[in-house]
């Protein structure tokens, strides 16, 4: 049997699994028979087998280059290393769709393993609509993109997967990353919608809420930054982030689930914003539904949009049944929903989490409007624009800003009613920590309202983090005698989320600063090089030694070498290169980066020519801090593991029900209280 | 009405003319950074809206047209609206370095704004990538071979 064949007929089978067990699901939650949950799981095993099935199928296909398959016959090429075939399964519009099903149904999957013992009902609607979606990625995979159809005449080789895509190992991370991020929101959303059909939001329907949202969230910000550095790495253009239409469709679901995991906690203390709270589990949902549109039927001339389809229509129509079925179902099973505590005071940890989640849905709502303003215009007045970057620095930044000063305001206060003398008391130390920062910048001469702001706001809300953080520490070795490392392990034990938050705000920190950093204080020199005419920038100077050429598997390189004084006096080399691939006829560069913990040298070779001896042509830059952005990521990662690392006893509380996890959010305080 | 549906209305009302207001600062805002895609044509045929514009012109490099002057790094060429002598063209200046594949006859994007001597002024130029992934025609490379050859001689 031919690869196309048996892939498409996995194809088909799994749009069968799934359309059954959504059928199966919903009807049977919604009629309130238990029975049917075992249909719906096995529904799921099934889909989930015939895409991972479709899926080996494809690689299968791409490694032994049969390339009657159609898919195969675009990507692929015998010339690319066997890691690059295999990645090309997701290099392309099919293929990565095909792969978007794979790790759906793995999600699915785990779901439905992790929470089988949960209540049936429940687990009916939530994977009935799980696999709805399910039926809708299939179908577009039998359908418009169809990555199986077959060639009469197969071409002896293929081209190869895009030459960008083979530049850098980053782009190998980067997309899986980016889908599991986007994927994994369908979890959320398929517990949201269950919760909202049933018209109830038990405490232990809440914890996989949070939980799988902080998984897919987790995914997500890798992915955003991978692609951010991947940006830097490769594109030469010395940036790493340009509000690009697909940088903004990653950027708009990533900000609603933060606002999401934040309202969650107001939820579970205060027994109110339950609304709101689903709310944006569905839009963060449909967001990555909008984002994978945008990104994948080539809508917008960027650079990402390599890929051109009839997806568009399908896509569309997916979209529109989404926002009014979400729509719908927030408004008639709304009023079920009742607020059973509320907001006591302005000052309370309650009302600044409040304040973030209205700043963050402001910010996705200007970015979104400038995101698809372009699309608009072209429709409506056939003329074609684009929103400048100027704009969504002056909607982002300022409310991102008040962000961050919330990010330091909102742990600092206590839920409920504060006592004021406390709070004024709290916040001497990290006020103090902002005032000194804007002065030493300023002994240090560095200037400009928005760095030198970010920077305050930033040792603010780090010193209370930072205090948050290491307090029940201190305490505990204080009062029970312990060492620092039992009473750091201790205390991060006895309240895990808290803990993991806290380093994921740390590592978010960062990332303000060094953004600051980076944009504010950049320098930029472009020039010409000769033998004897060296480049200076900042402190470094950097001498021409002659152009050499290479050669690796799947590409040819020219490197113009460089030696690269330091502000120090080292001299190191340094090689931007041209890469010159079989079958592109464009070539692409490689940027050489030299990376110190406080500033990256970045030279981008633009040209070179034999005239006078040698002569090479390039753009450097020095960002202070950038490398802070992608260094951060191990920090969000550990942060993210503690918070979701599953506790044995709590496991027990949710299956049996309503323990309420108020204790671990209860303790610190008294102990603060205590101190 | 439940004191609670009441209460949700009138938050959501509060939502959407918050929402309504920050739609009118995005609009208003959005305006003066508004990027317009023109080719040399339809730039010209824009009239005064051309002049205030920031604009992303895209064409192809007319032939026998670039003049640089990699001393003081000032790169001239026309921007055509297609490969036709006869084709509308636009002069484009530009102290950006032209990137190793910048050529006759390649498509290219040019950021900036027009003025009323008929010089576009840009400060960013892209060259496009072609989509098309074809195996190089014969002769391609020679250029880069020929200069790596002559350069590393005289290393």
């Amino acid at each position: 049997m031919s690869h196309s064949d048996f892939g498409y007929g996995l194809v088909l089978a799994g749009l069968a699994f799934a359309a059954f067990g959504a059928v199966v699901g919903l009807t049977s939650g919604l009629m309130r028979r238990e029975a049917g949950a075992v249909w719906a799981r096995r529904a799921v095993y099934g889909f989930f087998a015939c895409m991972i099935g479709a899926n080996l199928t494809m690689i299968h296909a791409l490694v032994t280059h049969d390339f009657s398959v159609k898919y195969v016959a675009q990507v692929g090429s015998r010339a690319t290393p066997v890691l690059y075939t295999v990645v090309s399964l997701w290099s392309a519009l099919e293929g990565s769709i095909l792969f978007w099903g794979a790790i759906m149904a793995s999600y699915v999957l785990a779901f439905t393993l992790v929470h089988r013992k949960e209540h049936p009902r429940y687990m009916s609607l939530a994977m009935g609509t799980m696999l709805s979606v399910g039926v809708f990625f299939a179908f577009l995979i039998a359908g418009p993109a169809n990555p199986f159809g077959t060639l009469p005449n197969p071409p002896a080789d293929g081209p190869g997967p895009n030459a960008l895509l083979q530049n850098h190992a980053l782009m190998i991370i980067h997309p899986p990353m980016l889908y599991m991020g986007y994927v994994g929101m369908v979890v959320p959303f398929g517990v949201a919608v269950a919760g909202l059909l049933r018209g109830e939001i038990g405490e232990a329907w809440m914890t996989p809420l949070r939980r799988w949202t902080m998984v897919a969230w987790t995914f997500l910000s890798v992915g955003i930054i991978l692609g951010a550095w991947w940006a830097y790495a490769v594109l030469g253009w010395g940036g790493y982030w340009a509000w690009d239409p697909v940088e903004n469709a990653s950027f708009l679901p990533w900000l609603t689930a933060t606002a999401f995991m934040h309202s969650t906690m107001v939820l579970e203390r205060k027994r109110m914003l339950k609304l709101w709270t689903l709310s944006l589990a569905l839009v963060t949902f449909w967001l990555t539904i909008v984002g994978t549109f945008m990104t994948r039927s080539g809508i917008f001339n960027s650079v990402h949009s390599f890929t051109q389809s009839d997806i568009g229509p399908t896509f569309l129509v997916f979209i529109g049944m989404l926002a009014v079925f979400s729509i719908a179902l927030l408004a008639i099973r709304g009023p079920v929903l009742e607020a059973e505590g509320r907001i006591q005071s302005l000052f309370s940890r309650d009302t600044s989490i409040l304040l973030n989640n209205l700043l963050m849905v402001a910010i996705t709502f200007t970015v979104f409007i400038g995101t698809v303003f372009p699309l608009i215009s072209e429709a409506v007045q056939h003329r074609r624009v684009s929103v400048g970057e100027p704009y969504f620095n002056k909607m982002a930044v300022p409310p991102g800003l008040a962000v961050l000063f919330l990010m330091g305001v909102g742990p600092m206060l206590p839920w409920g009613t504060p006592d004021r003398q406390r709070v004024v008391r709290q916040f001497l130390l990290p006020g103090g920590a902002a005032l000194v920062t804007v002065v030493a910048c300023l002994l240090f001469g560095l200037t400009g309202f928005l760095p030198l702001l970010t920077f305050a706001c930033a040792a603010f809300a780090g010193v209370i983090t930072l205090r948050e953080l290491f307090l029940p520490a201190a305490t505990r070795m204080r009062e029970k005698q312990e060492n620092v490392v039992t009473a750091v392990f201790q205390s991060a034990a006895k309240a895990r989320r808290r803990f993991g938050g806290y380093i994921v705000h740390l590592g978010i920190i960062v990332i303000f600063v060094a953004v600051a950093a980076s944009q504010s204080y950049v320098t930029h020199v472009k020039g010409t090089v000769t033998k004897d005419k060296p480049l200076s920038i900042g402190g470094y100077t950097l001498r021409f030694k002659g152009l050499s050429e290479g050669q690796e598997p799947h590409r040819r390189f020219i490197t113009a070498n460089l030696e690269v004084t330091t502000p120090s006096g080292k001299v190191e080399p340094l090689a931007p290169r041209m890469n010159y691939y079989e079958r592109s006829t464009d070539p692409i560069g490689t940027p050489a980066v030299r990376s110190v913990a406080y500033e990256d040298l970045y030279v981008s070779l633009l040209a070179f020519s034999p005239e006078n001896g040698g002569q090479a042509t390039f753009n450097t830059w020095i960002f202070p801090m950038v490398g802070w952005i992608w260094w951060s990521i191990p920090m969000l990662v550990l942060g993210s593991l503690i918070a979701l690392w599953p506790s044995r006893r709590r496991a027990v509380a949710t299956s049996t029900s309503s323990a309420p996890p108020l204790s671990e959010e209860a303790a610190p305080a008294a102990q603060k209280g205590a101190a | 009405m439940k004191a609670q549906t009441r209460n949700r209305l009138i938050a959501l009302g509060a939502l959407v003319v918050a929402g309504a207001g920050l739609a009118f600062i995005a609009l208003g805002n959005m305006g003066e950074n508004l990027v317009y895609y023109w080719t040399p044509s339809e730039m010209v045929s824009q009239g005064e809206k051309a002049y205030s514009a920031t604009i992303r012109l895209g064409g192809l490099v007319k032939k026998g047209s670039i003049q640089w002057n990699p001393e003081h790094t000032q790169l001239s060429f026309r921007v055509a609206d297609n490969k036709d002598d006869a084709a509308q063209s636009v002069l484009v200046k530009t102290s950006e370095i032209p990137p190793q594949m910048f050529r006759e006859g390649i498509g290219v994007v040019v950021e900036g704004t027009y003025d009323r001597s008929g010089v576009f002024s840009s400060s960013r130029l892209m060259v496009n990538h072609s989509n098309e992934y074809r195996p190089p025609k014969a002769g391609e490379h020679d250029d880069w071979k020929k200069s790596v050859a002559d350069t590393t001689g005289t290393r």
